[in-house]
């Protein structure tokens, strides 16, 4: 049996893959000076509940909502972002106010919020996350976890100014 | 044996319709459900399992059934589909109202709500098709062609909207029964030559 992949082939492969590594670390940062605002996803505003309180955890925990705070354009990190967070969980649905929670971005733009395990509701294991504070465009997401047994869940806001 | 082969016929329908609804009452996600999302949700599978129903009805193809009984039959589950649907749906217009408008406006994130929106008018169209028969004065042969027309949306429809669902459905037998009802309803519309010229060899008229 002759094998498909020759030792030219590997070779040729492993000789594109990392020239297009090389590429992509190289035009990333260039990019950064003009870091695009995340859009807000279809769906994202389902069951909002303005005005969540800021919490040190959402219900009993077991399950970490984190992610990044940056700001469009330079993509620097915003600290103080208060960012909404809420989602069908093993403690109670989505339109439930005990489901929802926020918190604040530390000094790096990073956050991360203690709640209960995200379950699969209307097809996908999915939670929901808003920045609605004023200071930049309103921002709604519906980020969908690559596995309903995931433990956490990394979201990642770009922020426009108004 | 005539006896033994009703028998698996049987059998096998009702495992088809049955088996899924077993596995799916094991979900761990019903502990974490309302009784409304859990109902809307296993009024979906019965609406599922009803689907392979009517084209064995509508066909004639059950054993120890007159085609007269099977089609008066076929016009009470087709009712009892409909009924299904509309569970189905407003139990999950309770559960959260904005995913169920997001979904009748196709503007839902996910797609496979899509296919059950196209799926729901489907078979609302074709039931409304079945209220009107005599009312409309179609041709036999006109009505037969729109009626299996819009069953045929309602199936793939509604196979396309429950395979990519993460939801209390088992996933194997989930996709046994998508597989199977979608088999059974294009070998009875094949067999029956609805669309084509040629007429079937057995006529069956109502």
């Amino acid at each position: 049996m002759t094998s498909l992949i020759t030792r030219r082939t590997l070779l040729a492969t492993g000789l594109a893959t990392g020239a297009a590594a090389t590429v992509t670390s190289l035009t990333v940062p260039a990019r950064a000076a003009g870091v695009a605002p995340t859009p807000t996803m279809r769906g994202g505003s389902n069951n909002y509940l303005p005005g969540a309180p800021i919490v040190d955890r959402i219900g009993g925990g077991g399950f970490w909502m984190t992610g990044t705070v940056r700001r469009a354009g330079d993509g620097a990190p915003l600290e103080g972002q208060r960012i909404q967070i809420w989602a069908h969980t093993t403690e109670g649905h989505e339109r439930e106010p005990h489901s929802h929670g926020a918190t604040l971005t530390d000094a790096y733009g990073a956050f991360r919020l203690e709640m209960p395990q995200i379950v699969p509701a209307f097809g996908q294991p999915h939670g929901h996350l808003a920045y609605d504070s004023g200071d930049f465009k309103t921002v709604f997401l519906r980020p969908i976890m690559p596995s309903a047994s995931d433990k956490t869940l990394a979201v990642h806001f770009v922020l426009e100014p108004v | 044996m005539p006896k033994l082969r009703s028998l698996l016929i049987w059998g096998a329908v009702i495992a088809c319709v049955a088996v899924p609804l077993i596995a799916a009452a094991q979900s761990p996600l019903l502990e974490w459900r309302e009784p409304v999302y859990i109902t809307a949700g296993f009024a979906g599978i019965v609406g599922l399992g009803l689907m392979l129903v009517q084209p064995l009805l509508a066909a004639g193809l059950l054993p120890d059934l007159s085609l007269a009984k099977a089609r008066r039959l076929h016009v009470f589950m087709g009712a009892a589909l409909v009924l299904s649907v509309l569970l189905h749906v407003g139990g999950l217009w309770i559960t959260s109202p904005p995913d169920v408008i997001d979904a009748l406006t196709f503007r839902s994130p996910t797609p496979f709500s899509l296919w059950g929106v196209i799926a729901m008018w489907a078979i609302f169209a074709a039931a409304l098709l079945a209220g009107l028969r005599r009312g409309l004065k179609l041709r036999v042969t006109t009505w037969r062609k729109v009626h299996t027309g819009l069953a045929a949306i309602t199936v793939s429809g509604t196979a396309a909207h429950a395979l990519p669902i993460e939801g209390t459905m088992e996933t194997l037998s989930k996709v046994v029964l998508c597989i199977i009802v979608v088999g059974v309803t294009a070998k009875v519309i094949y067999d029956a030559r609805i669309w084509q010229r040629r007429p079937a060899r057995k006529t069956q008229t109502r």
